[in-house]
């Protein structure tokens, strides 16, 4: 909508934001007819619709053909948080949430989901008037990631164009007006080095499979935390393709994996303490990662058991056995793993290039558990495969060294169930714009793709892992796991890791994985595959990512697990140190106490 | 909106009315009446649903959080109320409440319904 071509053509007193096209989706007929209306008021160009479904499809098709989405939460066909982070992942267009239910846990699940705004029902007229303050919003936060001249040109064509299939006239003309002083006051707000046409509205680049792969390869290559947007683009080397569109690709993939790490919310919130210091821009990335890592890495069934944690109210010193760890020893894990890790550059998880140093610092004070997280985050981001991490981590909590064991679970995690889940998750997940068809034809390749890059990383892995063998236990086998994992069709993985443990905690997670994957299911067939896979995604990644989300509807429940799940840490620990084979992880809260274990909070 | 509608109706219906213009000039009568199209069959769906007897609350508080949902959206105060009760009975698995409470649900629905009716026409 916005013409960064046409500036200044009509005066400043052209309703700004008028023109802005809003997708509003809600089941009830009433509330949608009473939106439309308003949004009309507004000045807004308004597509309805009453399924979320066919709001995908609607967007999918109209890549760039929408500013905004305004969505329900209750909708019969797929709840309003999964649309929101579709929208969020394929469109990356802001999207806002409404409710009748007007319940903190909601509005938080909106806020962590990504919402950029929630609106409580019955909406009022007022509260739509300023709906276009999160797209310039958005905008301006993308712009300031890159700036890219071609990307600005592009899209400058791309308004154009829009407009006039708008049909031109003069409403269009008009609008169009409208959206370039839009634009160009953002320009000039922003101060970005863009070309006069802003780069606020970049031409959506289509992220298909194979280019999806070639970005994940690069990103794996230089490593998670290490890789930029600008040595990605070089890598990558795709003509036409801008530092914008790399930056805002890697953010989503970031996120994604952070998703797939499963981290509840809670645990994000506990690594943010001992996150701090880092850049703000990737904190909430590596917040989220972190917490994404050690959910996936550690313990999906850490996560999870935090998540029902807070419900059940276990502890996971049930799980650990009363060890000798001894402070120092843990300490030499986190910081040798850290370390070296760090020093190899395999920081890759969660750690942003940036933030990288801080991030070791912060390890250095954070438990191994979450040293492992990382680790499983990274082997989980090589493979995309949460279920994968889930199984590791518990893998790693009940015998550090129990390789058989590692071996059979991530035999198990690895193979096929997943597989598609995770090519899917991956190249759908993150890039926008991927069709169905695309992710389907590009999953094996986008498995492959995912694969191979971590076997590289992974290998890395067992060479720590021997140094550190006997203290490194955790780490080794998230390690092993990931190595294993990495050869293995991740497909079933997913499913695997919900089956493989036998623990009541792996009982929860196997049951929490298979609701999520029932639902993940039943919502893929009617969507597209990019769907599928973020859906699988979602579930597989574990029971630990829903638990995840639930957990985060939990706050103050969560809080409570946390701090039982540091009385826990040691045990743990020191269970792991010894190698023992750990009593079968009973409780999910095993990684829970892994989780938070030695995070100074 | 006249006396009559006083307590039944909110200022979310004279939003409605706002929203109403030369170009959209039965806007509010339009929406109430798709509102009580679609109402009706949520009703019919909870009086099913209640005849069944099994008192699936969960399901019913589904179906009173969309009836909930869309009556306040044309500021239906008094449905919205009863629909709060019933919600408030399914929560705590009350059969006995949701029965005595649905009734009300409907006595208010069916009023409004009559009242808009003569506002409508009245306004013609």
């Amino acid at each position: 909508m916005l013409n960064p071509g046409v500036v200044g053509g009509s005066s400043n007193s052209d309703p700004f934001p008028a023109g802005l096209r809003v997708l509003v989706v809600d089941d009830d007929p009433t509330c949608l007819m009473i939106l439309e209306r308003m949004l009309r008021t507004c000045l807004y160009r308004v597509t309805k619709c009453n399924r979320a479904g066919i709001a995908l499809t609607l967007l999918r098709k109209n890549k760039n053909g929408f500013d905004i989405v305004i969505s329900d939460v209750h909708m019969p066909d797929m709840n309003g948080f999964k649309l929101l982070e579709h929208v969020g992942l394929e469109m990356d267009l802001p999207v806002i949430m409404m409710s009748a239910d007007d319940s903190k846990s909601v509005v938080l699940k909106g806020v962590t989901h990504g919402a950029v705004d929630y609106l409580i029902k019955p909406v009022r007229i007022e509260a739509l008037k300023n709906i276009w303050q999160h797209v310039v919003r958005k905008k301006r936060n993308v712009s300031e990631h890159s700036g890219s001249v071609e990307e600005t040109g592009g899209d400058r064509q791309q308004q154009q164009r829009d407009d006039d299939d708008d049909g031109g006239g003069d409403n269009n003309s008009s609008s169009g007006n409208n959206e370039g002083n839009l634009r160009k006051r953002k320009e000039e707000e922003q101060g970005d080095d863009k070309e006069d046409t802003s780069s606020l509205k970049k031409p959506r680049v289509v992220w298909s499979v194979e280019l999806h792969q070639q970005f994940v390869a690069a990103v794996n290559h230089l490593g998670v935390d290490k890789a930029v947007p600008k040595k990605i683009l070089e890598m990558m080397n795709v003509q036409g393709l801008t530092r914008e569109n790399v930056a805002s690709h890697l953010q989503k993939y970031r996120i994604y994996l952070k998703r797939l790490g499963g981290v509840s919310q809670h645990q994000g919130n506990m690594n943010h303490s001992f996150m701090t210091g880092q850049d703000p821009s990737y904190g909430q990335l590596n917040g989220f990662d972190l917490q994404g890592l050690a959910t996936a890495g550690q313990l999906p069934a850490q996560s999870l058991a935090q998540l029902q944690a807070a419900g059940l109210g276990r502890s996971s010193s049930s799980l650990i056995k009363p060890g000798t760890m001894s402070v120092d020893q843990r300490s030499i894990f986190t910081f040798q793993n850290s370390k070296s890790r760090f020093g190899d550059g395999h920081g890759q998880m969660m750690m942003n290039g940036g933030s990288g140093n801080k991030q070791t610092s912060l390890l250095h004070g954070v438990p191994t558990g979450h040293m492992r997280l990382q680790q499983q985050q990274m082997a989980g981001m090589r493979v995309a495969d949460p279920s994968m991490q889930q199984q590791q981590s518990m893998l790693s909590r009940r015998s550090l060294l129990d390789d058989a064991v590692v071996v059979r679970n991530s035999s198990r995690v690895l193979p096929g169930a997943t597989h598609s889940v995770f090519n899917n998750s991956f190249p759908l997940a993150s890039p926008p714009g991927m069709s169905v068809t695309d992710t389907k034809g590009g999953s094996s390749s986008a498995t492959a793709a995912f694969c191979n890059p971590s076997y590289d990383i992974l290998n890395n892995f067992p060479q720590q892992q021997h140094h550190n063998n006997n203290r490194v236990n955790e780490w080794d086998l998230p390690n092993m796991g990931m190595v294993f994992n990495s050869h293995q069709d991740t497909t079933t993985a997913a499913f695997s890791a919900s089956e493989a443990y036998s623990s009541s905690s792996t009982h929860k997670r196997k049951r929490e994985a298979e609701l999520v994957v029932e639902h993940g299911q039943n919502q893929q067939q009617p969507q597209s595959r990019s769907v599928n896979p973020m859906n699988q995604v979602y579930m597989n990644g574990g029971g630990s990512v829903r638990v995840k989300t639930e957990t985060v509807t939990c706050p103050p429940q969560a809080t409570t697990m946390f701090h039982e799940q540091y009385s826990n840490q040691e045990d743990l620990l020191s269970a792991l140190l010894k190698q023992e084979g750990f009593p079968l992880l009973d409780s999910e809260f095993d990684f829970e106490g892994y989780s938070f274990d030695n995070i100074p909070v | 909106m006249g006396k009559c509608m006083q307590g039944f109706l909110d200022e979310q219906f004279m939003e409605l009315e706002e929203l109403q213009d030369d170009v959209n000039p039965n806007f509010v009568e339009e929406v109430a009446t798709l509102y009580f199209k679609d109402s009706a069959r949520l009703i019919n769906s909870i009086d099913q649903a209640l005849e069944r007897g099994s008192f699936d609350f969960n399901r019913l508080d589904n179906y009173m959080h969309q009836f909930k949902g869309s009556s306040s959206s044309i500021g239906a105060s008094k449905v919205k109320t009863e629909c709060t009760m019933f919600r408030e009975y399914c929560r705590v698995g009350n059969a006995e409440g949701c029965l005595r409470t649905f009734q009300q649900v409907k006595k208010e629905h069916a009023t409004l319904r009559k009242k808009l009716e003569h506002y409508f026409q009245a306004s013609q």
